[in-house]
C-alpha cells in the first residue's frame, strides 16, 4: 500500500518493576524474558496498520496482548520503542497532547464494556463527544445518529444496567463510533459475550466497518474470532510477536510449531473460502469445441463430465462422458444438445462451510466463478476435506471417470454400441 | 525507674501553649465561626412550631425510605417531645449536623488524595488509627484548653473523633471503582478531574455515604461525650444525671439520643443505597419520570 499507514509501532517494549531499561537492553541483546529481573510484557514488537484495515493481535492470556493494546493509546507509557498516530508520536507525548491524540484520533472498546452506570445510553455514547467539548444539541444528534446505527434506538433513555451483554458492548461500540475517531482499539471486545451473541457481534462489526472504514485493532484469545474478522492478525506469545499475516498465511503457513498447534484447533471451514482452495481448472472446453475433444479432455484428466466455457470464459454448463461418447458414436459435431446447466458455481469468497451442500449435490469438482460468472477455478471434493485438515492440502479428484481403455475404443470405432463400466463396479477400483 | 521517665505530657502540653499563645487568632476565629454556626442552626430549628418539624422529619423519612419509617419518625419524635427532650435533642441534633458537614468536607478531599497516592495513603493510615483509637474523652482536654468550656470543643472533637471513617471509605470506594471504567475515562481523553468529578466519585458514591453514615454515627455518639466540654444538648443531661445521680432524667436522654440515632442511621443509609428503596417517595416520583420519559420516546 502507498498511503501512510494509520498506526505505526516500532520496537515497542513493556517491562515491569524494577530496573526496566536495563531489561530492554537484555532482551534487546537476545536475553530470554526468564533471564531478567522484570516481568516483560511485550518485547520488540513493531508493526504498522493500514487505514480502513482490521488488525488482530491473537494470543493466550499473559501473551502481553492487553499490555500492547494499552501502549497503542497511552493507558499504559511504553518502556522503550515508539507509537506513531498518524504523523503524531504517541510515546513521550506530554499529558495534554496526549489526551487530545485520545480525543482525537484513537478511542477504545473494553472487553468489559466499561459504561458509566450512572449515564443513560445517550451519555454514556456521548461521552468521548462531550470530553471535546461538543455543545449539547450537536452531541445529543451525533450520539443519536451512532446509537440508531447500532440498534440501539428505543433503549437511549435507559441506564446500563438495563441492558443485555450484548446490548452494552454495543453501547460500548456506540461510544467509540461517536468519537468519530479514525482509530478504534478493541480489547477483547466480544470475550464476554455468549458464543451467539459474540458472533451476531463480529458480523455487525465487519457490517459497520464495511460503511465506516475505521482502523481497527482488535485484540483476543479466539483464533476463530481472529480468524472471521482479521484482515491481518499478529500472533502474540510470550510477549513476542511470532508471525503476522492474513488468516490464510497463519492458517497455511504457519511460521512456527506454536502457531501451527494454535491453528489446529481452528474452524477452517469457516476462515478459508473457495479462492483459497480452488485448483485451476482443466477439464474445460469451449462451447464451440466438439464432442471428440470434450472426451479427450475428459480421458486426459479422467474425469466423468467437463464444463464449457463460452469464448469470454463465463461458465455455460457441463457434458458428462456418457452424453458426450453417445454424441461421438451418433457423429454429431456440436456440444449443444448436451449441455447441462453447471450446478452450483459458488463465489470465490465463499467459506468452505457453505461450500458443503453444493459439492455432496454437484457431481463433478465444484465450480468457482467470480463475479462477471467467469470459471475461476474448480474444487474437487477431496480437496475441500483436505482443506479441512492441516498439513497438505495435495489431492486428487475421487469421482471416478470412465477408464480411458474404454474411452480409447469408442474414439477408435466410432461406433453405436459401446460398453460402460458401471462407476460403482469393483473393476474400475482395480484398473486405477 | 524515675530516671527513665519520658515526659511526653510535658511535650505535648508546651506543645499545646505554644499553640495557645502563638495562633490565639486563628483559634479565635474557629471559636466564633463554629459557635455561631450551631447555635445558628440550633436557633432556626428550634424557631420552626414544634409539630411541623417533627412532620418534616416524618416526610423526610418517607422520602428515602418507606412510608413505614415516616411513620415510625413521626411516633418517635413524639415521644421524644413528650418526655420535654426536644430542645436539647435540637441542640444535639445541630452539633451533629455541623460536625458532620465540617468532617466531610475535610474528610472526603483526604480520601481522594489517600487513594491517588500511596505515599499520602501511608501517611494517613497510622494517623488515622491514632485518631480513632485514642480515647475520646482525651480530645476534650486541648479542645477546652483553645475553646474553653461550651459548643466549640465538642464540636472540634466531635470533628476528630469521626473523621477517620469518612476518610477511609472515601479511599476504600475510589480504589474499588472499576479499573476499566476509569481507564475508559482515560481513553477518552478526560482529564483526572474530569474522572474524579465524572467517574471516580460518582461510582464511589455507595461507599462514601455509608462512610457518611458511619461519621454520623460517631459524631452522634461524640455529641454526648461532649456534654462533659459544657456543649448544650442531651449530652449534657446524660452528664449531669450522672453528676446528681438522677436515673430518670438520663435514661430519658439516652432514649432521645438512641431515637435520634436511629432517624439518622436509616436516612443516610437509605441515601447511600444505588437505588432508592422501594416505596420511597423518591423512587415513586422517579418512577413516573420514568414512565413519561417512555411514553414520550414510544
Amino acid at each position: 500500500m502507498t498511503t501512510a499507514p494509520a498506526l505505526r509501532v516500532q520496537n515497542l517494549y513493556k517491562v515491569f518493576g524494577r530496573g526496566a531499561e536495563e531489561s530492554v537492553r537484555r532482551l534487546a541483546d537476545g536475553a530470554s524474558r526468564a533471564d531478567i529481573p522484570g516481568t516483560a510484557a511485550v518485547i520488540d514488537a513493531s508493526f504498522e496498520v493500514q487505514p480502513g484495515e482490521i488488525f488482530v493481535v491473537m494470543g493466550l492470556s499473559g501473551s502481553g496482548k492487553s499490555t500492547l493494546i494499552r501502549m497503542l493509546n497511552g493507558l499504559l507509557d511504553a518502556t522503550s520503542g515508539h507509537v506513531h498516530v498518524g504523523d503524531a508520536e504517541l510515546t513521550g507525548a506530554a499529558p495534554a497532547k496526549l489526551r487530545e491524540i485520545r480525543r482525537e484520533r484513537v478511542s477504545m472498546v473494553f472487553q468489559h464494556f466499561a459504561l458509566l452506570p450512572h449515564r443513560t445510553v445517550l451519555d454514556n455514547v456521548a461521552y468521548g463527544l462531550e470530553l471535546r467539548g461538543t455543545p449539547v444539541a450537536e452531541r445529543t444528534r451525533r450520539a443519536g445518529e451512532v446509537i440508531e446505527l447500532v440498534g440501539l434506538a428505543e433503549w437511549r433513555d435507559a441506564l446500563p444496567s438495563e441492558l443485555s451483554g450484548g446490548m452494552q458492548q454495543r453501547v460500548g461500540i456506540a461510544r467509540a463510533l461517536a468519537a468519530d475517531t479514525d482509530i478504534l482499539l478493541m480489547d477483547e471486545a466480544f470475550s464476554a459475550l455468549d458464543p451467539l451473541i459474540r458472533r451476531e457481534m463480529q458480523d455487525q462489526l465487519l457490517e459497520l466497518q464495511a460503511t465506516l472504514g475505521k482502523t481497527i485493532v482488535f485484540i483476543t484469545h479466539d483464533l476463530n474470532e481472529a480468524m472471521h474478522l482479521g484482515d491481518r492478525i499478529a500472533v502474540m506469545r510470550d510477549g513476542r510477536i511470532v508471525q503476522i499475516g492474513t488468516p490464510e498465511d497463519i492458517l497455511t503457513d504457519p511460521a512456527n510449531d506454536y502457531v501451527e498447534q494454535f491453528v489446529q484447533d481452528v474452524d477452517r471451514a469457516r476462515v478459508l473460502t473457495a479462492g483459497n482452495v480452488m485448483e485451476r481448472a482443466r477439464v474445460v472446453v469451449s462451447s464451440s469445441a466438439g464432442p471428440r475433444t470434450a472426451l479427450k479432455t475428459m480421458r486426459d484428466e479422467r474425469a466423468s463430465a467437463v464444463y464449457v466455457t463460452s469464448r469470454d470464459r463465463r461458465l455455460v454448463g457441463i457434458v458428462r462422458d456418457r452424453d458426450a461418447v453417445r454424441l461421438v458414436q451418433r457423429g454429431e459435431s456440436s456440444l449443444e444438445g448436451v449441455i447441462r446447466p453447471a450446478p452450483h458455481a459458488v463465489a470465490a469468497d465463499s467459506p468452505l462451510i457453505d461450500l458443503f451442500v453444493p459439492a455432496v449435490e454437484s457431481e463433478v469438482p465444484l465450480a468457482v466463478t467470480d463475479a462477471e460468472e467467469r470459471l475461476v477455478g474448480v474444487i474437487p471434493r477431496v480437496t475441500l476435506l483436505a482443506a479441512l485438515g492441516p498439513g497438505t492440502t495435495a489431492t486428487g479428484e475421487l469421482t471416478i471417470p470412465v477408464p480411458p481403455t474404454v474411452i480409447d475404443e469408442v474414439l477408435a470405432t466410432s461406433e453405436a454400441r459401446a460398453t460402460f463400466v458401471d462407476e460403482q463396479d469393483p473393476k474400475t477400483e482395480e484398473a486405477r | 525507674m524515675d530516671w527513665f521517665r519520658i515526659p511526653v505530657g510535658d511535650w505535648v502540653a508546651d506543645g499545646f501553649d505554644w499553640v495557645k499563645d502563638n495562633l490565639g487568632g486563628l483559634l479565635d476565629g474557629i471559636d466564633v465561626g463554629l459557635e455561631t454556626l450551631v447555635d445558628g442552626l440550633t436557633d432556626a430549628l428550634t424557631a420552626v412550631p414544634v409539630l411541623v418539624l417533627v412532620v418534616l422529619f416524618a416526610l423526610i423519612g418517607w422520602f428515602v425510605r418507606s412510608w413505614k419509617l415516616g411513620v415510625g419518625t413521626l411516633l418517635s419524635m413524639l415521644f421524644v417531645v413528650a418526655m420535654d427532650m426536644w430542645v436539647p435533642a435540637l441542640q444535639t441534633l445541630s452539633l451533629v449536623l455541623i460536625a458532620t458537614v465540617i468532617t466531610i468536607v475535610i474528610a472526603v478531599p483526604l480520601g481522594v488524595l489517600a487513594a491517588r497516592s500511596h505515599v499520602a495513603s501511608a501517611i494517613l493510615r497510622p494517623v488515622l488509627d491514632f485518631m480513632q483509637t485514642m480515647p475520646a474523652f482525651v480530645y476534650l482536654i486541648p479542645t477546652v484548653i483553645f475553646f474553653s468550656i461550651g459548643v466549640v470543643p465538642g464540636v472540634v472533637s466531635t470533628i476528630i473523633f469521626s473523621l477517620p471513617p469518612g476518610v477511609r471509605l472515601t479511599e476504600l470506594g475510589i480504589r474499588g471503582v472499576d479499573r476499566e471504567k476509569v481507564e475508559a475515562g482515560q481513553a477518552f481523553g478526560a482529564t483526572p478531574r474530569q474522572i474524579l468529578f465524572g467517574i471516580q466519585l460518582p461510582l464511589a458514591s455507595r461507599t462514601i455515604m455509608s462512610g457518611i453514615n458511619q461519621v454520623i454515627m460517631l459524631a452522634l455518639s461524640m455529641a454526648v461525650v461532649a456534654g462533659i466540654a459544657g456543649a448544650d444538648g442531651l449530652g449534657k443531661i446524660v452528664v449531669s444525671a450522672i453528676s446528681t445521680l438522677q436515673v430518670g432524667e438520663g435514661v430519658e436522654a439516652g432514649l432521645s439520643v438512641v431515637v435520634l440515632a436511629i432517624f439518622l442511621d436509616r436516612v443516610t443509609s437509605a441515601l447511600g443505597s444505588s437505588t432508592p428503596s422501594r416505596g420511597s417517595l423518591l423512587s415513586l416520583l422517579r418512577r413516573g419520570d420514568r414512565g413519561r420519559a417512555v411514553a414520550r420516546a414510544a
